[in-house]
């Protein structure tokens, strides 16, 4: 094996098992600290030793030995095999709850530990991409743009409390699981949002490396909770979302807009997989499963890759499925969207009047002036249209996205 | 394990007599299922006295330590295994005394 393909092994074996490592040795052990110290140094063990010796043909296993050794030279350094380490433990169910009809998997539980509500949802983003994405601490400060202490020592902080206040490491009652669950997907449609729209003046405008990670994450729990509609429908978004990524930003830096992307540079294998998920989900739906969210906006992102372009798009099956969307999310932003679908149905001047009666609650959010702007300028309404694009401009945090927007404004009469 | 359930008061008013009851039910529920270990309602801040005995002498205030909208109207120290446990029973104990809660673990 060349220096080039072993690389790629140890990445590979990274990806594969970096959670399962942890995870084993979390439940071994009853702290977070020490598997997750543990497996840093058998990976990096692995580094120093298979170029020389091959890679074993249990990566895994070896992994989990190596990390087991190293956790429990820790824990003998320290001394720490004392009454008050054991009280510390954190506590688990061998039991996995029955009606849960999953497999039962340490990373789950892991999973739920990490996202659990005690903790702020900045410490639940950190945590989860640390323990169970393995990023390195600087890898998760870069892409949260704080410093690598900041960042450390809000994975620590977390750590302590999951610790010191018992945040146990179980996969939630079934009468907690979906709720629970939610709140997972919560956190990884944050860390995709953050690649996909990425913020700040020097960043890059998508972040591939964070919406490839939340989308390994999302598969992973896919895999553990395979007839979970939601995870299926949030999986499905992102990767329909992903599958646009190259033709969202052209080549200047400038954000391409669903009318104007080359349809051609999508992704076919990416739509393809989503597509399949959302069939998946809609079957299920004509059974009588009623979908959450993520599984509408799926469908919805469904029907924007199932069009050959933008005039083909069947808007009225975009605003029915706003519609029910609205239902279940009053949010103002699912109405700032229903409204841009209101336009290209019923026109500009129908949207706007949609659009504005949103103003009190979305007067600081850029993309509702980008609306309004986009429809003022559709309307003629040049002055106007100028005035919301210089506030979208002001309020916009993603360079492709200024980009556009000032250019836009610069080709108004 | 244990927990302080500190109650936190942030509106005007005591307890009510429904809230009273509530919070009497709740407790026999802590006691019937082993997860009670002490409770109790505090008098107002007004009552309060401040001790500093850090230096030569006991300096001796009128009045609370801090002077907050919010306050600690009472407490509960239970028992329960983990914090899902502690979160679940603080759920309850909320709505029975109608107020917001803090859980805390003891060390």
């Amino acid at each position: 094996m060349n220096v080039a393909d072993l690389e790629q092994a140890i990445i590979r074996v990274h990806h594969e098992e970096w959670a399962r490592v942890v995870a084993s040795l979390t439940r071994r052990f009853g702290d977070l600290d020490v598997a997750e110290e543990a497996a840093a140094e058998a990976f990096a063990t692995a580094v120093e030793r298979w170029p020389a010796e091959g890679v074993p043909p249990n990566p895994g296993a070896w992994l989990t030995t190596t990390a087991n050794r190293k956790a429990i030279d820790r824990i003998r350094r320290e001394n720490k095999r004392d009454d008050k380490h054991k009280e510390a433990q954190m506590v688990y169910d061998d039991d996995p709850p029955e009606p849960l009809g999953a497999v039962d998997d340490d990373r789950l539980r892991l999973i739920f530990t990490c996202c659990h509500p005690a903790l702020a949802m900045q410490a639940r983003l950190a945590l989860t991409l640390r323990m169970v994405g393995g990023l390195t601490v600087p890898e998760i400060a870069r892409a949260f743009l704080v410093t690598e202490s900041a960042m450390g020592q809000r994975i620590t902080r977390a750590k302590a409390k999951i610790k010191a206040a018992r945040i146990p490491y179980r996969v939630p009652s079934a009468e907690d699981l979906p709720a629970r669950v939610t709140g997972v997907l919560a956190v990884l449609f944050l860390v995709f949002n953050e690649g996909y729209l990425a913020t700040g003046p020097d960043t890059d405008p998508v972040r591939h490396d964070l919406t490839a990670e939340a989308i390994r994450l999302t598969r992973l729990i896919r895999g553990l909770l395979p007839d979970d509609g939601e995870v299926a429908g949030l999986l499905a978004l992102m990767l329909l979302t992903e599958a646009r990524r190259t033709a969202r930003v052209s080549g200047s830096g400038e954000l391409v807009p669903l009318a104007e992307q080359d349809r051609g540079a999508w992704d076919a294998t990416l739509i393809a997989e989503g597509h399949r998920l959302v069939r998946e989900r809609l079957a299920a739906a004509a059974a009588g499963v009623a979908p959450g969210r993520y599984q509408i906006l799926a469908t919805i992102n469904a029907v924007y890759t199932s069009a050959r372009d933008m005039r083909d798009t069947d808007w009225s099956q975009v605003l029915a499925l706003y519609d029910q969307l609205v239902r279940l999310d009053p949010s103002p932003i699912i109405a700032l969207n229903r409204a841009i679908a209101v336009a290209e149905l019923d026109g500009p001047e129908v949207g706007l009047a949609a659009v504005d009666r949103l103003e009190h609650r979305l007067a600081a959010y850029h993309a509702y002036h980008a609306t309004r702007a986009d429809l003022l300028r559709r309307l003629g309404r040049s002055q106007q249209s100028r005035a919301a694009y210089d506030k979208a401009i002001e309020l916009a945090g993603n360079t492709a996205e200024t980009a556009y927007l000032t250019r836009r404004r610069d080709q108004l009469r | 394990m244990q927990y302080l359930i500190s109650v936190i008061h942030d509106q005007a008013g005591l307890a009510t007599p429904e809230e009273d009851a509530a919070i009497d039910v709740f407790n026999e529920r802590l006691q019937a299922e082993g997860n009670w270990v002490f409770a109790g309602g505090l008098a107002s801040p007004d009552t309060a006295t401040i001790i500093d005995n850090r230096g030569e002498e006991a300096l001796v205030t009128d009045g609370p330590f801090i002077e907050s909208k919010e306050y600690l109207a009472g407490f509960w120290i239970i028992e329960a295994p983990d914090l899902d446990v502690a979160l679940a029973l603080a759920t309850e104990g909320s709505k029975a005394c109608n107020r917001k809660i803090e859980v805390r673990p003891f060390q």
